[in-house]
């Protein structure tokens, strides 16, 4: 009995500090890329699904609530800032090839997000839902805190954009090869842009997992576009009465 | 390596000064990307052997830390998984527009990229 309480004592002191969590969430991330790898890049076994699954499974049988787990975690959620930041060499890395391909850069970028921005409210539309979710669904393709600052700007619930910015990014990581396989798009650059413009930096990471030059162009996509939809949909905004 | 992490956070730091100083929507990172790219670009050509070894530390620290960039999005992805219920009633719908939505905008955009480079080399190749 006293060493039960003891073990106790120790859960009780752990549970409060952020060490617990930060092994724990590099653990889950482990066992999810290892999954990732053994299923031979799989993207329907993502390994960013798979740790926060295993994550919040453990956070729902403690009983332990999603701030206090995150108040340990944020360390690892801090380096997101210099991990975008350091998106900028491999960038700078394919500049020739970035230079060459301008033009076509430039016409995605604005129809791939103006189609994304559509999309979302044509569909969104079509399933009655209220506007306040819609206007929170429109910036959902670009990364959670430029989306979460226009979902602001122009009525949204940017907590609500949060959640389904996060969704968009597993959905394109999980579903975006099977579509690209079935259209056969072959051209490395540009399945990574398009990666990278419809979902953000989980789509991003998924690219760089598989190919380099797919990868450069995602990093390169989820920065440019990131910058064209919080120009482009207030400017729809003032044009058209959505 | 420490000092790359310096200049890191650096130019974080400088992203998120003018974001807050202009109030613009792009985030102080994404700010700090741009302007890293281009200190990058402005010191090509530099023969300082100082700089040459910098920007070698610096871009052996980012290749490491975009390498671990899925294991960045887990804090907030577990935050999305414990308050799904902010969806309420409309689940389904909402994940249905973010799937088609989300599918065929990465299908439009990859077929146009391709397609205009296709045309672009074919028009190169005339002249």
């Amino acid at each position: 009995m006293l060493e039960k309480n003891k073990l106790y004592n120790i859960w009780v002191y752990l549970q409060a500090e952020p060490l617990f969590w930060l092994t724990l969430t590099i653990g889950a991330y482990l066992v999810g890329d290892y999954l990732y790898k053994k299923s031979k890049l799989n993207p329907l076994v993502n390994p960013v699904a798979i740790s926060i699954l295993l994550v919040a499974t453990i956070l729902i049988l403690t009983g332990v609530s999603y701030e206090r787990y995150f108040n340990g975690a944020k360390f690892i959620h801090f380096m997101l800032g210099p991990a975008t930041v350091a998106l900028a060499i491999p960038i700078y890395k394919q500049i020739e090839l970035i230079k060459k391909e301008s033009g076509s850069i430039f016409i995605s970028l604005i129809l791939g997000s103006l189609f994304a921005i559509f999309t979302t409210y044509f569909f969104a539309k079509l399933m009655n839902l209220d506007i306040e979710i819609i206007y929170s669904m429109m910036p959902r393709s670009v990364t959670a805190p430029i989306a979460m600052g226009i979902s602001d700007l122009i009525g949204g619930v940017p907590s609500l954009t949060a959640i389904i910015t996060i969704l968009t990014g597993i959905v394109g990581a999980s579903f975006g090869t099977f579509a690209l396989d079935v259209l056969r798009v072959k051209d490395m650059t540009a399945r990574g842009f398009a990666f990278g413009l419809a979902s953000h930096g989980i789509g991003t990471a998924r690219a760089m997992s598989r190919d380099e030059t797919a990868g450069i162009f995602a990093a390169l996509a989820l920065g440019l576009s990131g910058i064209a939809t919080s120009i482009l949909i207030p400017l729809l905004f003032k044009l058209i009465n959505f | 390596m420490l000092k790359s992490i310096f200049i890191i956070f650096l130019f974080q730091l400088i992203g998120e000064s003018i974001q807050k100083y202009f109030e613009i929507t792009i985030p102080g990172p994404v700010i700090g990307l741009i302007l890293l790219l281009f200190t990058f670009i402005l010191l090509k050509r530099s023969t300082s052997i100082f700089i040459k070894k910098t920007k070698e530390e610096i871009s052996s620290t980012s290749t490491y830390i975009t390498s671990y960039l899925s294991l960045l999005f887990v804090p907030i992805g577990v935050g999305v998984v414990m308050h799904l219920s902010y969806l309420e009633k409309n689940y389904i719908e909402v994940l249905g527009v973010i799937f088609f939505s989300t599918i065929f905008t990465i299908g439009f955009t990859a077929v146009l990229m391709e397609k205009i480079n296709i045309y672009l080399k074919k028009n190169a190749r005339k002249k």
